[in-house]
């Protein structure tokens, strides 16, 4: 665990050593962590990994067994009306009425959140033009398309302009176009509002948050950017290399490659890249470095002489994040949940642990 | 105040689902088929029609009360826009609140709506106005018990049909203690009377005769049982 400290001063979010039990069986816990003001924070775990969990207890619909859950300097269990006025949360199913109108519904939650009278039309109109749902606003809530429906959902999130707005896996069920929507509006609620986002997607994650926390087994596994990410684990960042040297065979430009970049800082293993692009003097390579030093790369093969035809990272997230639960090298946490998964599935649950100490 | 705002989005939800108005209609219909029969026995005195007409409506109200009910909180559970209400910086004994006006003001709109019948009786025939208003009075006050009842039963399920069920049991029960009553000795034949829903409550109101006892009994039970749906809303949060 590498947890990062941020760059922000005032903490928004303030947890410790919180544990959420339904009946004998634990949830969450123990989880601490501060998430500062203006951050956009991306929790990222495996279903049943607790992010739920969290993300409602931040939110003030569920309570914790025990420890502290601060929201905006307000205790969740003592303090629970002021923590909900600060806050605005999309669970994973969105909270709306079938039977009203997207305008309807957007004046009535921020009546309920305390938006006072007299702007509640003026709110309502801002979150319809910053969601982007004004061609819909007179439109019944249960004629719409999932991708409208999630931002409606968002739309009632962020309508009393909370400071922190909790979203519940909010690309869940939508088709790429209205991901990518959907990935813009949440970037568009940096600056105004402090974000949590959760998804069990670490690409997702990476293209919209500053920072990631990793959840597994209701713990913190790790937190930190994604650029710590990837130097943290052993598989590090990826380089996918085609270049050409002309008048040279393949394996000639490939070997002039490895010649270029083998003393280069950073670089660990180069090897040729299945599938690539193939030709007269074109050479595939991945190259794993250990941090990202894509710039010195390019310099170093040009000048070799080298013509670059392609320089581009690998997305292999996805395998980070299995690498970092501990697929490759399992950790306790994980072992014991897929234990208990694998047990039961054999239809023999073993009993719960004890609790934790709080 | 808070409640209201969950209230007025109940009213339109009645208003805008076919349901309430189908409960609506049907209990008049029934109330009024009831009348109909019950004003062609010539030898039967207007204040004993009169009295045979609350006596049917409040099989009616309590009826229509526990169907109003049933959605109130089932639904939003079922629907998950319960997160919206709990989320929302709003009191558990608001949103119970708020829900238990919306429903019990459609049900007093519904008892009103058959006010027609007992001013037919009081133009043609020779009874109070106390004897209406007395009548009207447990009507409201049985229908306000029987929807905190209901509201409860609403709370305590996610499907509305096993909230109509358990509040119809609930209700039922309260109305058979009278039943127990008669099965017991002294001093606990009192003590069940006092508690049935309908039967030593209500009728003082059928006659006419204004029991501040029962009244207080009726705001007792419906106080009760809103309590009680709170309370099982907070206790959700623990779990």
């Amino acid at each position: 665990m590498g947890p990062s400290d941020s760059i922000f001063g005032n903490h928004v979010i303030e947890i410790q050593e919180l544990y959420k039990y339904y009946g004998d069986r634990r949830a969450i816990g123990p989880l601490s962590t501060r998430i500062a003001q203006g951050e956009v924070v991306g929790l990222l775990g495996l279903n049943g990994a607790g992010k739920t969990t969290t993300l409602r207890v931040l939110a003030c619909d569920l309570l914790p067994t025990s420890g502290s859950v601060r929201v905006a300097g307000f205790d969740v269990v003592e303090r629970p009306d002021e923590v909900r006025a600060k806050v605005g949360y999309l669970p994973d199913r969105p909270p709306l009425y079938d039977d009203m109108t997207v305008r309807e519904y957007l004046s009535y939650a921020a009546r309920l959140r305390n938006v006072p009278t007299n702007q509640v039309k003026k709110r309502v109109a801002d979150v319809e033009e910053l969601t982007e749902i004004g061609d819909v606003a007179n439109q019944l809530i249960g004629s719409l398309s999932h991708g409208f429906k999630q931002r409606v959902g968002i739309a009632q999130a962020i309508v009393h302009g909370p400071e922190l707005v909790v979203l519940d896996e909010p690309i869940s069920g939508l088709d790429p176009v209205q991901i990518m929507e959907m990935r813009e509006l949440v970037r568009g609620l940096r600056g105004a509002h402090t974000v949590v986002v959760s998804s069990h997607i670490l690409t997702e994650i990476s293209e919209t948050c500053d920072r990631i926390l990793v959840i597994d087994d209701g713990r913190i596994a790790w937190s930190g950017t994604e650029t710590e990410l990837s130097a943290t684990l052993k598989q590090g960042m990826r380089i996918a290399l085609t270049v050409r040297a002309a008048g040279s065979s393949a394996e000639a430009t490939a070997d002039k490659a490895r010649a270029a970049l083998s003393g280069l800082t950073g670089v660990r293993e180069i090897e040729a890249l299945e599938g690539g692009e193939t030709g007269d003097g074109i050479a595939s390579l991945r190259v794993a470095v250990s941090a990202d030093v894509r710039e010195e790369v390019g310099k170093s093969l040009v000048q070799a002489g080298l013509g670059i035809l392609q320089l581009a990272r690998e997305k292999e997230l996805e395998s980070m994040f299995l690498e970092l639960l501990g697929e490759g090298s399992e950790q306790p946490g994980r072992k014991r949940r897929k234990k208990r998964q694998a047990e039961a599935d054999l239809g023999s649950v073993p009993p719960a642990p004890s609790k934790e100490p709080s | 105040m808070r409640a209201l705002i969950i209230a007025r989005r109940e009213l339109y939800a009645y208003l805008r689902s076919p349901l309430g108005s189908a409960i609506i209609a049907a209990a008049l219909l029934v109330d009024g088929i009831l009348f109909y029969f019950a004003s062609l026995d010539t030898k039967r005195l207007s204040a004993q029609l009169l009295t045979q007409f609350f006596y049917d409506s409040s099989a009616a109200t309590m009826v229509a009360g526990l169907l109003l009910s049933m959605r109130l909180l089932a639904e939003e559970r079922q629907a998950g826009t319960i997160t919206l209400l709990n989320t929302a910086p709003i009191r558990d004994r608001d949103i119970v609140l708020g829900k238990f006006v919306s429903s019990f003001g459609v049900l007093t709109l519904m008892n009103l709506l058959t006010a027609y019948m007992p001013l037919m009786v009081y133009i043609r025939g020779k009874v109070s106005v106390g004897h209406i208003l007395v009548g009207y009075l447990g009507l409201i006050l049985l229908g306000a018990a029987v929807t905190a009842i209901g509201l409860f039963a609403s709370s305590l399920a996610r499907s509305q049909v096993v909230a109509v069920i358990i509040g119809a049991a609930m209700v039922a029960s309260m109305i058979l203690l009278w039943v127990v009553a008669r099965a017991v000795n002294p001093p606990f034949n009192t003590f069940f009377s006092g508690l049935a829903l309908h039967h030593e409550n209500y009728r003082p109101f059928m006659v006419g005769t204004l029991s501040f006892d029962r009244v207080a009994y009726y705001l007792m039970v419906t106080y009760f049982f809103l309590l009680s749906a709170t309370k099982v809303l907070e206790a959700r949060r623990w779990r």
